[in-house]
């Protein structure tokens, strides 16, 4: 049976997507994006076993070279993930089918739909096709929250079982974009055009730091391509939880309100009709 | 110094509320003549509670008026005709408003002011309703100057109620209180979240399951006081309350609370409830001589006994030895299903009573989950509620919730604090009432952390009223002095707040 590593699983989100929402969060990502505020989801977990020594509360443990983690004991103080060197987390939870969809269930009554992210979603390709075909069953819409670093048109299955996507354009800029995420946007911006072409976008995001001349180029392209045909949504850079080494690229100052409104004048005047700041 | 005496010296009370203190005491001279000394030992233990409703009754608790009446055919004791236009109408309830007792003596129901006032809203310029509206609110804000003052909406559309939630939304006044009766196939999403918007801004109006009120009641129910279920035309003779934590102390054992304990309190309680009952129908002036009685605005037969009831959760707790209330009531199915068990007992033992005159509720008197006083302390929270602090993430709070509400045909509520954001997706939350009351719940309130309108435990008070009691001055508002005890003795104001940043653990 296939199964998938769970990072979280939050019964009620108001911000991803229409409506209130469950959304999954995934386990592991290609990008290694500076400003991630959850920088634990990236990696698997190498069982070094380094947090075992600096839980405060015996949750974890080391059984036959693998890190456990003893959700009742947890006490979410969050130790374990900044003493991780790997950008992991000890508490991922390997899950079927089944028992995803038995949260979604539990919370069917009260949710439009439910929203995947991560870490990057897609890393769970088969995983995700097999969910989406019975959580459509119970009524449900389907959303990606996804990063684009896999090629939508070669997961063809998955796409015919998604509704829509909330895709990260992080820069337009390639080689801005390799400095913060550590690959290329050629990907990204073929998927940004197919989501376009398939009738399957709902939002795009792009992250905004203080005072960056890059800010411009991507709101100024991004803007142009999606126009009217779904939310942009501009989200400023918050230093919470971002680890060291990314914090001293991107500092600890948030993007000033004259500014990100500036990009939201831009993308206006380039016929961005549905533009938000987060 | 005498009780008298503090009450006329005391600098944080307003004239009108020295008047209603002096005449309560008045009235407890009387003394405790329709107590039982069972009654009276129990009440001694703090396991029986009267609410300080007063010794001798001389009006039911609640009254709720059919206002419609007054539409139609005016009040002959107020020498009112039917009013014509938005202006005569709003100031022909305004008058009324000020003839209805109560146990506040402030009326704890105003109407379904929609229903009421469409007809006159619709033939009029927009703005020119808007105006009267607001003076209509404002008047009711500064003279009726208690936060028990409730007004219905829904579940239909209207224009009145589209302008009074702008205006609730604009004015931010704690009176007075709102409900929006609630019906997924009758109120459209679009009137529903102008409701969820107001409602997170000014912590009103609440939602009411109307489906749920209807299958109890009939479709001339009422939602009064807090959130108060009642039969239009009628109300609720009066609400003892059994303190369910000092209850279970009663007990050597579950078994022992569930065949000794539980049903004599119970019998002791009832039979209180018919001796006040008696009084009030039998020996007091109300149903034979008050004015809304003779022209019909209230039946005798609409009214029906309440019994409350506080601190179930920490009543299961207590018997289930749990200490740690995050492993009690709320986080743990055996102490969920001992409270439904309990629940089950009482309902019906009550229903095995014949109650004193209340032939709409089927001659029975009809659970409530009361709200609680200051002096209850942090072991009797609000009729079923988990307590503030160990609150479960919403939708297992919700869930929990939905166990409960169906017992107390005359109020339970829940009230939920929510981060900023909430406000810019209400049709988030939209989807979490629709799911709430789909599964049972019986009313929903909700409010954001920041704001200056925030309810309490049922009843709503300004934080800004509340540093005038703390700096010694007086308050309007007779409430806001509740929720300065509520907010002190059990952490009222200090309930979860819904945030993704909170599920997220960022």
């Amino acid at each position: 049976m296939i199964k998938a590593p769970v990072n979280k699983i939050i019964s009620f989100s108001n911000v991803d997507g229409p409506g209130n929402r469950t959304s999954i969060f995934f386990q592991s990502c290609p990008f290694h994006c500076l400003y991630c505020h959850n920088p634990e989801t990236i990696n698997y977990c190498i069982h070094c076993g380094k947090c075992v020594k600096t839980c405060p509360v015996e949750a974890l443990s080391m059984i036959n070279g693998k890190v456990v983690w003893d959700k009742d004991k947890c006490v979410s103080c969050d130790t374990c993930i900044k003493t991780c060197p790997n950008l992991s987390s000890p508490k991922i939870t390997y899950m079927s089918v089944d028992e995803v969809l038995q949260h979604i269930i539990k919370s069917k009554p009260f949710i439009k739909g439910i929203t995947v992210s991560g870490g990057e979603c897609t890393n769970q390709h088969q995983f995700l096709v097999e969910l989406f075909k019975e959580v459509h069953k119970l009524g449900l819409t389907t959303f990606m929250d996804s990063n684009g670093c896999r090629l939508y048109s070669e997961m063809a299955d998955l796409m015919e079982v998604t509704d829509k996507v909330m895709l990260d354009v992080k820069a337009y800029d390639n080689d801005f974009h390799k400095l913060i995420t550590g690959s290329d946007n050629d990907i990204v911006l073929k998927n940004l055009n197919y989501l376009l072409e398939n009738d399957k976008i709902y939002e795009v995001r792009t992250v905004l730091l203080n005072n960056h001349q890059q800010n411009i180029k991507t709101v100024e392209n991004v803007s142009r391509i999606i126009k009217d045909k779904c939310i942009y949504k501009l989200i400023k850079y918050r230093p919470f939880g971002v680890r060291e080494e990314g914090l001293q690229f991107c500092g600890r100052a948030i993007i000033s309100d004259q500014q990100i409104n500036e990009m939201k004048e831009l993308a206006l005047a380039n016929g961005a009709t549905n533009v938000r700041i987060v | 110094m005498s009780r008298v005496m503090d009450i006329i010296k005391d600098e944080t009370l307003t004239y009108q509320q020295q008047l209603l203190q002096l005449a309560r005491y008045a009235e407890n001279t009387e003394g405790p003549f329709l107590q039982s000394e069972e009654y009276q030992k129990a009440f001694a233990k703090g396991i029986l509670c009267d609410l300080g409703e007063g010794m001798a009754p001389y009006r039911p608790r609640y009254i709720a008026p059919d206002y419609s009446i007054l539409m139609e055919k005016g009040c002959k004791f107020l020498e009112l005709d039917p009013p014509k236009d938005l202006l005569e109408a709003t100031n022909a309830l305004l008058i009324m408003y000020k003839h209805v007792p109560s146990i506040t003596s402030f009326p704890v129901y105003l109407g379904n002011l929609d229903t009421l006032l469409e007809p006159f809203v619709v033939k009029m310029d927009r703005d020119e309703a808007k105006k009267i509206l607001k003076l209509f609110l404002l008047h009711i804000d500064k003279t009726l100057v208690d936060s028990f003052v409730h007004a219905d909406l829904g579940p239909k559309d209207s224009l009145t109620g589209r302008i009074i939630l702008e205006l609730t939304e604009e004015m931010q006044l704690a009176m007075p209180n709102l409900t929006l009766k609630y019906d997924s196939e009758v109120t459209p999403d679009d009137y529903a979240i102008c409701a969820i918007k107001c409602m997170l801004k000014t912590s009103k109006p609440s939602f009411a399951n109307h489906k749920m009120f209807v299958s109890e009641w009939g479709e001339d129910y009422v939602i009064a006081s807090c959130y108060n279920g009642l039969k239009l035309a009628g109300g609720g003779y009066t609400l003892p309350r059994v303190r369910m934590y000092e209850l279970s102390k009663e007990a050597t054992s579950i078994e022992d609370f569930k065949k000794r304990v539980l049903p004599y309190y119970t019998e002791l309680m009832l039979q209180f409830m018919d001796n006040r009952i008696r009084f009030i129908v039998e020996q007091s002036n109300f149903f034979k001589s008050n004015f809304l009685v003779k022209e019909g605005f209230v039946k005798r037969e609409n009214f029906t006994g309440m019994f409350g009831l506080v601190g179930l959760g920490e009543c299961c707790n207590n018997l289930l030895g749990i200490t740690d209330k995050m492993k009690g009531y709320g986080h743990n199915k055996q102490a969920d299903d001992l409270g439904v068990e309990i629940m089950e007992q009482l309902s019906s033992l009550i229903a095995a009573h014949k109650g004193l005159y209340c032939e709409s509720t089927n001659n029975q008197y009809r659970l409530h989950a009361q709200v609680g006083i200051d002096s209850d302390g942090r072991e009797n929270s609000p009729g079923a509620r988990i307590s503030i602090g160990a609150e479960p993430e919403l939708m297992d709070h919700i869930l929990h919730s939905c166990r409960f509400h169906k017992y107390f045909p005359t109020g339970i509520g829940d009230i939920f604090k929510f981060e900023e954001t909430w406000y810019n997706t209400p049709e988030s939350l939209l989807d979490i009432i629709k799911g709430a009351l789909a599964n049972g719940m019986r009313y929903f309130s909700g409010y954001l952390a920041n704001n200056d309108v925030v309810r309490v435990t049922g009843y709503l008070v300004k934080k800004s009223e509340l540093a005038k009691l703390d700096r010694g001055e007086a308050s309007l508002n007779q409430c806001t002095v509740f929720g300065q005890g509520a907010r002190n003795t059990s952490n009222a104001l200090d309930r979860r707040i819904e945030s993704y940043d909170q599920s997220t653990g960022k």
